[in-house]
């Protein structure tokens, strides 16, 4: 048992000194209001999707956020199992809760617009499988998170599994693909991609920046209650030492 | 007395798995569990679709990877959980051979125990749903094969984590499944195309992704079962 109760305390203090939620979070919010006031009145309804098409502007953005907390998650599980640095297991720890509440946005914000745009609210189309896969992985990589008491473990069994889970998404990907497409396509009628009109253009940017910014503030925010709570833990724990 | 140099990675792989196999093979609950719930579960699929609406070849592919794949997970829970018994996982660690090893026997123990499911549950899916595989049988071995190479190779590696946990064997499923994804699809795709009698051609994609996926993750899962042991 470790009894350093001093630099514990210490370390507890200045991780207690730091708001979770911080400036960077505020501005995030604030972009994101902004963005919405925009999509709301000053951007053009779709000719043919009508309102049902703002919620790409909420959609999309969250489909970035969820890929990069993914990619977070890969890259630290990498150097936590090179390096054995808690912080990079605490950043993973960070993006991948951050990940799953954008991936939740995703598959939320996608059948919402797919019930009057597409007649249905799912269908197993390549994209929406991907997604869907990627919530689960995303989703057990939580519940291991959460079913191991010891830090050490906990940090290199989360690190094993997002590796593997960044080698399994090309592989979900090429199969989902190869599914859809072994089947009949439509081939003169192929939907077009619609090229965006400047003011879409510069909505969907701006949600992007926005988004992109409240994920990153979401992260650092996850990352600073993890300081915390392994502080709390370490406290505790030498409470217990000292009885 | 002689001194005898320890095992290198194969022979002591082939250790374990002979380990765990003469325990299984004493026992026999775990396979025999396996193997009824496997059969059960293909006779059950049988009831739950309008045979008449959806042809019994149509429906055998899938009915017969899912069967497979939950049937395996009954085999690779055990992996690891019987090493818990008066820490019997201590002893193995202090032999003095590799941890990658470990990790090989273990999965060929598994994969044995898999591939004696599969030699019971698909000629009884070829009998039960009147199946014309014909000389395409032998392709179906390939399928076979490759898949259950993939499953168990991803499958010990979460049993050994899962069985550390709190929740235990609930999770090996909740970590495993997603990985089970692709192996699924494609060994499903491929049964289907040779079912069907098309060409082995038109079942070579999804062949090819079985073959990546084994190749890919057997040699992920060796390297990261260190990780998972105690240090």
């Amino acid at each position: 048992m470790r009894s350093a109760t001093a630099r514990d305390i210490s370390a507890a203090n200045a991780a207690a000194s730091k708001p979770v939620l911080d400036w960077l979070f505020g501005a995030a919010v604030l972009a994101v209001a902004g963005v919405y006031v925009r999509v709301i009145y000053f951007t053009p309804l779709e000719l043919r999707q009508g309102a049902a098409q703002k919620i790409y502007y909420l959609h999309l953005p969250s489909v970035m956020g969820a890929y990069l907390s993914i990619a977070i998650v890969a890259v630290t599980s990498v150097i936590y199992l090179w390096l054995r640095d808690e912080r990079a297991d605490r950043l993973a720890e960070a993006a991948g809760e951050v990940g799953l509440v954008f991936m939740t946005a995703v598959l939320i914000t996608g059948p919402i617009w797919a019930r009057p745009i597409w007649g249905t609210y799912w269908t197993w189309d390549a994209r929406l499988t991907l997604s869907l896969f990627l919530w689960f992985v995303l989703a057990g990589y939580s519940i291991l998170r959460g079913a191991i008491e010891d830090r050490a473990m906990r940090a290199r069994y989360s690190a094993v599994l997002g590796v593997l889970a960044a080698l399994l998404i090309p592989f979900i990907h090429l199969s989902v693909y190869l599914f859809r497409t072994l089947h009949p396509m439509p081939i003169v009628l192929k939907p077009a991609e619609p090229s965006l009109p400047p003011e879409m253009l510069t909505t969907l940017l701006s949600s992007l920046g926005a988004f992109t910014l409240l994920c990153i503030a979401l992260i650092r925010g996850r990352y600073r209650l993890g300081l915390l709570r392994d502080a709390i833990a370490a406290v505790d724990e030498a409470e217990g030492d000292r009885r | 007395m002689t001194e005898t140099a320890p095992p290198g990675v194969l022979s002591a792989a082939w250790l374990v798995a002979r380990k765990d196999l003469t325990i299984e093979f004493r026992t026999r609950t775990a396979f025999f569990s396996a193997l009824v719930f496997a059969v059960l579960g293909l006779c059950i699929f049988y009831f739950a679709w309008d045979v008449t609406a959806v042809s019994a070849v149509d429906l055998a592919p899938g009915v017969l990877w899912v069967i497979l794949t939950f049937s395996g997970l009954l085999g690779l829970q055990r992996s690891f959980s019987v090493e818990e018994n008066e820490r019997a996982m201590d002893a193995l660690l202090v032999a003095p051979v590799d941890r990658e090893a470990i990790y090989l026997g273990k999965a060929i123990a598994n994969l044995l125990f898999v591939a004696a499911i599969q030699v019971v549950a698909i000629p009884a899916l070829t009998l039960f749903y009147n199946l014309p595989f014909g000389k395409s049988f032998a392709v179906m071995l390939v399928i076979a094969a490759l898949a259950v190479v993939g499953l168990v190779a991803v499958g010990t590696l979460f049993s050994a984590m899962a069985v550390n946990t709190r929740l235990a064997e609930l999770l090996l499923p909740m970590l495993s499944l997603p990985f089970f994804v692709p192996i699924v699809i494609g060994a499903a795709q491929s049964t289907a195309r040779i079912l069907a009698g098309r060409p082995l051609a038109e079942a070579w994609p999804w062949l090819k992704i079985l073959i990546a996926f084994d190749i890919v993750f057997l040699t992920a899962c060796t390297l990261a079962f260190p990780y998972t042991l105690e240090e």
